[in-house]
């Protein structure tokens, strides 16, 4: 699904490297965890692998199903199957939250050669799915994500993702700014779309996300490289022991 | 600077020299003279003038008005159609019977200007050209004083009740060389209400003065929609003084032209008088010049008084946009609530935005607030809808429409600011497909 191959990426503006030669490969079906650090890389390569601006891809690559994600804008490689749930969701005043989501949904049917969904199958779509993730008419009619409390932001990105149905899903700290009974109902959306054609990739500091999505794979990324991959044992390890554990054994 | 006079002389006279000055009627001859001597006192504007800093007004004070090829929507119907309306067309300037509906309406009298004047006694006599007039000072509006001396053709039109309908001015625009030059006249009776829609490009070159009057606890709704013939020009003026508790509530929407000047001159006369101005103007200078001008002059000279201007601008491609907006507190209008935003989206480093805001204020007891921005897109945002699939011209438009929309909501009719969101959607969507 997702295959990262000796991802080297640098600031644009400045001469300070984030990612020194990142490998990873996704494949459909699994759930993937990163975990790391703080400042090791994590947000980097999931704001590389969306397309955001300010980086530079300075050697390696990153391909999606066998297409080159680093050639494409960022609107393609949504409509290529890939979502990014974002750590810090923007608030758009004056966009409502309905409005986005049915343009991007018919951007990437339109992308894709397919037709658009029509009004009444939108709404019945989006009215079944947000109830599922206790998102009220109310927040569905609202500016996208103004005024929303952190737990909702995060709701609303799985609402997003649950829409699109994406092939590759990245979660950039889901869990941050969730209380318990938020980190449940995220996790519970998130497991929901669990599929044997869709891989995730999960980034987190903590290891409690990982409680509620279960990971197949676990990897430790510090200072721009996967450094350690094992099993969801990997995850416990570091709840228990820190990260300077592992750290010293690989160094 | 006697040099710069001479100049401003000969630019009137010969201005004045190519109009003919019409005729009919006692009064209306004695206020087109009056119009005169006071036009030949200030003279035309030119670059020179403070208040045209922003603004060159050679081809608004030139001899001929600048060809302008008119704009031929195919792919829509005219903006309000679905609103039952009483419709008064002019074309190229001149009033056309033929397309209008008969000028009869429930809580509403409406004529034609020179019918108006034709008679010795008629309620217009007392209200053409004396707003105007009053809102020369403090600064001069030379193309208002030209207006009501040379104006061809308008109407008159007095609320005495609540009107039944709209009254809706459309002007179309057929000949690529004309020069219209309409005044209108309006007072709104003690407690009557009345909304005013115009829309349509009108001619090559357009200048329109409106005088409204709004007696105490009346109501006054405007709407216009200008027209998007790329080359037309336009001067206009909304002379508005307000009386005790009444509404004054003004919105305009411009898309496309070479060149735009809409000035509003308000007095706020009787205590907790309302007064709302608010514009949104879309441009795009890829294939010709865009210059929009919104001028803004509010008195407040009663107590508790509300005004309130809101005019958002995108603009792209080299488009120009300027605002200049004043709030005028006099002594002794305690209480005043005073507000003004002007903000500008530049979509890129070709596009300008100037900004002149004033408060003058001699009054201690009031409120009074404004501010003025400008910027660029907001790029976290475009990259949020473009990371779900939202092409970035797309993504733009949406937060285009999102910028503007603060201006748009400021129409109160639901129905009225939904046609002006659809009509900028279609301009959106015409624009991207080149």
């Amino acid at each position: 699904m997702l295959t990262i191959k000796n991802l080297h990426v640098k600031l644009e503006d400045e001469d300070k490297q984030i990612l020194k030669g990142v490998d990873l490969t996704v494949e459909a079906g699994k759930v993937h965890a990163i975990m790391g650090p703080n400042g090791s890389g994590k947000s980097t390569l999931s704001y590389v692998l969306s397309g955001r601006d300010g980086y530079e891809v300075t050697d390696g690559s990153a391909t999606l199903e066998g297409e080159d994600l680093l050639e494409m804008e960022p609107e393609e490689r949504a409509a290529a199957g890939l979502f990014l749930a974002f750590q810090y969701p923007v608030e758009i005043p004056g966009v409502g939250n309905m409005t986005f989501l049915r343009t991007a949904v018919n951007a990437q049917r339109k992308a894709r050669g397919e037709d658009e969904i029509s009004a009444g199958d939108f709404l019945k779509l989006v009215r079944e799915k947000a109830k599922t993730l206790k998102i009220d008419a109310e927040m569905l009619k609202r500016p996208v994500n103004v005024g929303f409390s952190g737990g909702e932001k995060k709701r609303n990105e799985i609402l997003q993702m649950a829409m699109l149905e994406p092939k590759m899903c990245i979660l950039d700290e889901t869990d941050s700014g969730l209380d318990v009974d938020a980190m449940k109902l995220v996790s519970d959306g998130v497991n929901a779309l669990r599929d044997a054609g869709r891989g995730f990739l999960v980034i987190t500091h903590y290891q409690r996300l990982l409680d509620h999505i279960k990971p197949d794979v676990v990897h430790i990324m510090a200072d721009g490289r996967i450094v350690k991959t094992g099993g969801p044992e990997l995850a416990l390890e570091v709840e228990k022991n820190g990260y300077a554990d592992i750290l010293n054994e690989v160094a | 600077m006697a040099v710069a006079q001479q100049a401003k002389q000969d630019l009137t006279e010969s201005r004045i020299t190519a109009l003919d000055l019409p005729q009919g009627g006692v009064w209306g001859n004695a206020a087109r003279a009056d119009a005169l001597a006071r036009l030949r006192a200030m003279g035309l504007p030119t670059r020179r003038d403070e208040y045209w800093k922003f603004t060159d007004p050679t081809s608004l004070t030139q001899v001929a008005a600048p060809r302008a090829a008119l704009f031929e929507a195919k792919d829509e119907g005219p903006i309000f159609d679905g609103v039952d309306r009483l419709r008064v067309v002019f074309v190229d300037g001149v009033f056309d019977p033929e397309q209008s509906d008969d000028l009869s309406l429930s809580g509403v009298e409406i004529e034609r200007l020179s019918d108006a004047m034709a008679r010795d006694i008629h309620w217009a006599r007392e209200f053409y050209g004396k707003l105007e007039t009053a809102g020369q000072v403090p600064v001069v509006r030379p193309l208002a004083a030209l207006n009501t001396a040379f104006a061809q053709d308008g109407i008159v039109i007095r609320a005495t009740g609540k009107a039944e309908k709209p009254v809706s001015i459309i002007y179309l625009h057929r000949s690529e060389n004309s020069d219209a030059i309409l005044h209108h006249v309006v007072r709104v009776e003690e407690g009557a209400e009345l909304t005013v829609l115009e829309n349509g490009p009108a001619a090559a070159r357009f200048n329109k003065c409106m005088e409204i009057s709004v007696a105490d606890r009346g109501t006054f709704h405007h709407l216009r929609a200008q027209g998007r013939d790329h080359e037309r020009r336009a001067a206009t003026h909304m002379f508005a003084r307000l009386g005790e508790e009444s509404v004054y509530k003004s919105f305009t929407l411009t898309v496309n032209g070479v060149l735009t000047r809409n000035e509003h001159v308000i007095e706020l006369t009787g205590d907790d008088a309302i007064a709302h101005v608010a514009g949104a103007a879309m441009g795009d200078a890829r294939t010709h010049p865009y210059h929009h001008d919104d001028t803004v002059f509010i008195t407040h000279d009663a107590e508790r008084c509300e005004s309130r201007q809101v005019f958002k601008k995108v603009l792209r491609n080299g488009a120009e946009g300027v605002f200049q907006g004043k709030i005028l507190v006099k002594p002794g209008a305690q209480k005043t609530d005073g507000y003004q935003i002007s903000q500008a989206l530049l979509l890129d480093e070709e596009a300008s935005f100037q900004a002149k805001p004033e408060l003058e204020i001699y009054a201690d007891d009031v409120k009074c607030s404004h501010g003025s921005t400008t910027g660029a897109i907001d790029e976290t945002a475009l990259f949020y809808l473009r990371a779900r699939g939202v092409p970035r011209e797309t993504a733009t438009d949406l937060l285009v429409l999102a910028f503007i929309d603060e201006a748009i909501s400021e129409i109160e009719d639901e129905r009225l600011a939904n046609d002006i969101r659809v009509r900028l959607q279609m301009w959106l969507e015409r624009r991207r497909r080149g």
